[in-house]
């Protein structure tokens, strides 16, 4: 029951807006280089697929690479300071000006110094990476000290201690950074690209977006736009089933509430 | 007690002092002697420093002074079990996984680990639990999965600090009754710290009285009742005698604590 209503009434929602979007342009006569109806939106993006389809694998490989660099530093970063005081209180404050300063503001610079692709990739990766450290770092912080107690009196190693206690009791944290990620390196893909602008030989979406703005093409930004949202959707909701998939047995955060 | 002749020692501490980085000093002058195969119990008021004591035995905590000599000094992992107030299980593994824990720290997988799994599982009553995973499991059976880790090892020496606690009173007796059978099938030495005097006397051979912070042994009192021990005991008037007496020398160890503090 509860299920239908999950499905039902987003999708009532959304056909409400899209509804409500064709009346008002239908009725005011809008023009479509103001406003595009949702019929025509939905035609440019099947007639200009040729277009946006490539720009669309573009975006999806380097927020895909973003990502996974992300990943995999956030993660290796955080077990590093774990590991060790030292590098956690030599290297945390950069992490968190690397954050904290709008990736908007860096990607000109880094258009400068590096080749367009690295530069995109590496603003995916600036933005992506903040929320998989500091989530991790909490989760490893957070392992059962009574178990690290009783782990010590088998005499475990520290390598078994991390890979059998410490990250296994991270999974739940380490999951929710990645699935911030997933967004933040889509938002920092389409932030460089825009920034790169006409500069650059880019052909992602955010490229495509910025390209119609100039060429009054409105039609084609929305039907970009549009594909981003999706790209963004679908990115979180195969991050959310992996969390699922892989905390279901265990974690309280993936049980079926009772009723 | 000093001038008995003990066969073999499990542990022997003698003036036992911890203070901690906060300046909280737990133990100061802590001795204790338990046998082999001997059940004793720390009983004392919360914060008295059973725990910590316990840790030390254990190998967990340094003591601050003092010599803490436990198993002659020849322990080896898997020699001494522990069971904590929370059961302490890896809530992403089963309970057969979790009891199997101690022998794949050693890298141990071989098929008499697994029988001694299964068995350890079997002795607490879980076998057929084994595929369950920890949230699917009642507080007592969590404290029971928790059991058979700790002596799924067959360790020497057993320590307990206060594992029934958190338990409703129906699942605690019935853990005290199985865990009194246990220790009657294995003959394992156990150190069993509880802030009940009833559980104390219910289950040990010894009772250990202890003063507030900083903790010493205060009195001992030897529960000279014939196992097994079951409901017949626990509603007789010789176990009312020991509590009433062990309760006194733990509201004497109160008084003396405080004036201890004080000095």
């Amino acid at each position: 029951m509860s299920w239908v209503f999950r499905v039902l009434l987003p999708a009532a929602v959304l056909a409400a807006i899209v509804l409500g979007w064709h009346a008002v342009v239908a009725i005011n006569g809008i023009p479509p280089f103001v406003l595009p109806g949702p019929g025509l939106v939905a035609a440019t993006l099947v007639s200009d697929w040729g277009v946006l389809g490539p720009s669309l694998l573009t975006t999806l490989l380097t927020t895909f690479e973003g990502f996974a660099l992300a990943a995999v530093g956030g993660i290796a970063l955080a077990v590093l300071f774990n590991q060790s005081r030292l590098v956690e209180y030599s290297l945390y404050p950069y992490a968190v000006i690397l954050q904290v300063t709008p990736v908007v503001a860096i990607a000109p610079l880094l258009l400068i110094y590096l080749p367009q692709h690295a530069a995109v990739l590496a603003c995916a990766w600036i933005v992506a990476f903040f929320p998989v450290l500091a989530n991790t770092t909490l989760g490893l912080n957070s392992a059962d000290r009574n178990l690290v107690a009783l782990f010590e009196l088998y005499d475990a190693s520290g390598w078994q201690i991390l890979w059998t206690l410490k990250i296994p009791s991270a999974l739940p944290q380490i999951l929710t950074g990645l699935r911030i990620a997933g967004g933040l390196a889509l938002i920092g893909a389409v932030v460089a690209e825009i920034a790169a602008g006409s500069a650059g030989a880019g052909s992602g979406l955010a490229y495509r977006i910025a390209e119609s703005g100039y060429r009054l093409n409105i039609p084609r930004m929305f039907a970009a736009l549009l594909l981003l949202s999706v790209a963004g959707i679908v990115i979180f909701a195969m991050l959310s089933l992996l969390s699922h998939l892989l905390l279901r047995r265990w974690h309280e955060s993936a049980l079926a509430r009772e009723a | 007690m000093a001038a008995q002749s003990h066969p073999a020692t499990a542990v022997s501490l003698r003036g036992i002092g911890k203070t901690f980085a906060n300046g909280v000093t737990a133990l100061s002058g802590f001795s204790l002697d338990v046998r082999d195969g001997e059940f004793v119990s720390l009983l004392g008021p919360s914060g008295c420093g059973k725990s910590t004591a316990l840790r030390i035995i254990a190998g967990l905590t340094a003591p601050g002074a003092g010599q803490a000599d436990v198993l002659a000094g020849h322990r080896t992992a898997g020699e001494i079990g522990f069971v904590f107030q929370e059961p302490t299980l890896m809530p992403w593994a089963t309970a057969a996984d979790n009891v199997r824990l101690p022998f794949r720290l050693r890298g141990d997988a071989g098929a008499e680990a697994q029988r001694k799994v299964a068995r350890a599982l079997e002795q607490v009553g879980l076998a057929r639990f084994a595929l369950a995973y920890p949230r699917e499991l009642s507080g007592g059976m969590k404290m029971r999965a928790s059991i058979a880790r700790a002596l799924v090892t067959e360790p020497r020496l057993l320590l307990m600090d206060e594992p029934f606690a958190a338990l409703d009173e129906i699942t605690r007796f019935k853990l005290n009754n199985d865990l009194l059978a246990l220790w009657q099938m294995l003959r394992r030495t156990v150190v069993f710290v509880t802030h009940s005097v009833f559980e104390s006397v219910y289950l040990s051979q010894r009772v250990v009285v202890m003063t507030p912070r900083p903790g010493r042994a205060f009195r001992e009192l030897v529960i000279d009742a014939p196992y097994p021990r079951d409901e017949r005991f626990r509603t007789s008037a010789d176990y009312a005698g020991y509590c009433r007496r062990v309760s006194e020398a733990l509201a004497e160890a109160m008084a003396a604590g405080g004036a201890g503090e004080a000095a």
